[in-house]
């Protein structure tokens, strides 16, 4: 029973990481969807997610919800300039240039926040406050709660606004084929802001839920969960919103269990194992569809 | 009679120098060596405005005396940027200027880099910080703070005796010297004690997530909880045990000093037992004391690299006085007779391996503020 009790324990923390994760990741699959290339600075939004809340909340004392509110605007505003002031002129330009500067934005946006903050780390209280919960000798925290209750709210809402939205349509479609797309009438530059905005506003959310949890404010606290979720959106299958959602939390998962079972050193090395193998048997990434190039 | 005059002027200026020079002091220079610029700058600094306190205040009361001649105390400082291969150099600069006694190196490895030829002049050698044992391996060196392992013992000894705390979990940082250093001596001592560690969680530096360990932990029938380790972490490693509904007491290492300034609900950490060499935050007459006078000079709280210089200074002026001499040789014979009253022991006493011996103080947090534990 204790035994029960403690895997049970495990798989809520797994389920916990990983749903920030899968969040991130959303942002990630999203922007290579449609922009076809791997945003670095994706990570570093999480983090002015988190400065901005501190902002709104500690400095301004704004009301939490007005404060959730305008840090997603923030993070969203954020992200399409980045896209316009960083990425668009490259458009064209080689993959690699696109990558070089989706890296030298995220420390930009580091070392911003690094000047304006100091290097300190900044105490910030929780916004959240929602008691635990027991449940048959389990103690659920209130966070923990809270994050699966918003992260299923946002991957629902999501499916539903690509499935049943004209704009969501013209998001697949532009990651279709950008050119047909175009000819089809749909505005492109106008669809890769919005996926953009969605990109940053989601990480805002997790921005949110993770300095809820850890509660410390530091120039760098983006880095460690923007890479686990880009390895996370490259286990799901980049390019693939189901597959973002589940590679997160299957990431979340194992890092848990192995954590709590194999060996805390060892951890980041299964997660890494697990991605490598998963890519030698499916080049694409759990759910991701190989695309054939017709030559 | 304009001779006379003159000659009784001259005689009395005469009498007034000689007077004067028998009461004048003469100068005992303490050579210190420590990073005062690169990444470990903030220990170097710490120890240079203490040790600067503590001569202020030696010098204020009369400096010292030895047989009948009055000393002032100099301290004449060189940066060695915790180098290996600065701190040769900074220590000949300091026996150019005619250094006394050293006080250093601050850290470790500069430390060790001077010893063998601190021990070819012969010259008292005092390490206010410099943890590791090889830092007094020769009979001229000396070191007053702790090494990292004798705080894991004093709290392995406090937890299973004091306590009667039998079942132990640890969290440590596998990937930090301090912490896994603590870590391995404190576990070795519980079983010789006849504790038992149920749970030896490791992390590593800038982890955030503890939730896995502290689960792991939960399942397991530890008593209380040993985290060897820096505030940061602590912080995090509180936090969430309390989301998990754990309510096991913590124990800490002197990495511990500054949670209170870290954490966002200070009942967090309520009731957390740590030990400390020097805890600023303390009401003790000695202490305040010492708070005040460097927060007035320097616009900081004193860490405990601070408080060690400022009793390696006493320890210095114990030994000039225990001697009778200033001469190294002198007082380094007279340094296993000394017994000091200091910041972060009293008193402190030095065995014969030159390691200072004094009671490892344990802090608590009640009521939201750092107090000793009675």
């Amino acid at each position: 029973m204790a035994l029960i009790t403690s895997i049970l324990e495990q798989l809520l923390n797994g389920l916990r990481i990983g749903s920030v994760y899968a969040l991130i990741a959303l942002g990630y699959t999203m922007v290579y969807g449609i922009a076809k290339m791997i945003n670095f600075a994706h990570g570093d939004i999480i983090m002015v997610g988190a400065y901005a809340l501190y902002v709104y909340v500690s400095l301004l004392k704004l009301p939490p919800v007005l404060a959730v509110i305008l840090t997603i605007i923030t993070c969203s505003v954020i992200g399409i300039t980045i896209e316009k002031v960083a990425y668009k002129p490259l458009r064209k330009a080689q993959p690699l240039a696109v990558l070089i500067t989706a890296i030298g934005v995220s420390y930009l946006l580091q070392n911003l926040s690094l000047l304006i903050f100091k290097a300190t780390p900044i105490p910030f209280g929780s916004i959240i406050k929602v008691p635990s919960v027991k449940l048959a000798g389990l103690n659920i925290s209130g966070l923990t709660i809270v994050t699966l209750v918003v992260t299923v709210a946002v991957m629902v809402g999501l499916t539903l606004f690509i499935n049943r939205t004209r704009m969501g349509h013209a998001m697949l479609a532009v990651s279709e084929d950008k050119g047909a797309a175009e000819l089809m009438g749909i505005n492109v530059n106008r669809t890769i802001s919005v996926t953009f905005a969605i990109g940053s506003a989601l990480a805002a959310v997790a921005g949110i839920l993770y300095i809820s949890q850890y509660e410390t404010l530091l120039p760098t606290l983006g880095a460690l969960p923007g890479i686990k979720a880009f390895v996370a959106a490259v286990l799901g299958g980049i390019g693939s919103i189901p597959g973002a959602m589940f590679g997160g939390i299957i990431l979340g998962i194992i890092e848990s269990m192995s954590k709590a079972y194999i060996s805390t050193q060892l951890s980041d090395a299964i997660v890494f194992s697990v991605l490598v193998v998963v890519l030698l048997v499916k080049p694409s990434g759990i759910l991701g569809k190989l695309k054939a190039e017709k030559v | 009679m304009k001779r006379t005059a003159k000659v009784i002027s001259m005689a009395l200026a005469a009498t007034m120098v000689f007077s004067t020079s028998a009461m004048a002091a003469e100068t005992f220079i303490i050579g210190g060596i420590g990073p005062t610029t690169g990444a470990a700058a903030s220990y170097g600094t710490s120890v240079k405005q203490g040790a600067e306190i503590a001569i202020a205040e030696i010098n204020g009361a009369g400096g010292v005396t030895v047989g009948d001649t009055t000393y002032e105390l100099a301290l004449e400082w060189a940066d060695d940027e915790a180098s290996e291969d600065k701190a040769p150099q900074a220590y000949n600069t300091v026996m150019d200027a005619g250094a006394n006694a050293i006080m250093g190196c601050v850290t470790s490895g500069a430390c060790i880099a001077i010893t063998s030829q601190t021990y070819q002049d012969g010259i008292l050698q005092i390490t206010p910080s410099g943890s590791a044992e090889g830092c007094i391996e020769n009979d001229n060196a000396f070191r007053i703070c702790f090494s990292d392992p004798e705080q894991g013992v004093a709290m392995a000894d406090y937890m299973v005796e004091t306590m009667g705390i039998s079942k132990i979990a640890v969290i440590y940082n596998v990937a930090d010297e301090y912490s896994s250093g603590i870590q391995e001596a404190f576990e070795a001592e519980v079983a010789a004690k006849g504790g038992e560690i149920v749970a030896s969680e490791a992390f590593q530096t800038n982890d955030v997530d503890f939730n896995a360990q502290l689960t792991s932990i939960k399942n397991t029938d530890a008593e209380a909880i040993y985290v060897p380790a820096y505030y940061q972490d602590a912080t995090y490693i509180t936090k969430q045990a309390g989301e998990l509904g754990m309510s096991l007491p913590f124990y800490g290492s002197d990495g511990w000093d500054g949670v209170l300034g870290t954490v966002t609900d200070a009942s967090t950490v309520e009731g957390v037992i740590f030990t400390s060499p020097f805890c600023a935050s303390v009401e003790d007459e000695k202490v305040v004391a010492f708070v005040s006078a460097y927060e007035e000079a320097y616009g900081a709280t004193p860490d405990q690299f601070a408080a060690d210089a400022y009793d390696c200074v006493y320890t210095f002026k114990a030994a000039m006085e225990q001697a009778g001499s200033i001469e190294s040789e002198d007082m380094i014979a007279a340094m296993p007779e000394i017994s000091v009253s200091g910041q972060t022991g009293d008193p402190i006493t030095f065995d014969a391996a030159g390691a200072a011996v004094k009671d490892v103080k344990f802090v608590t947090i009640k009521d939201g503020a750092y107090t000793f534990v009675e």
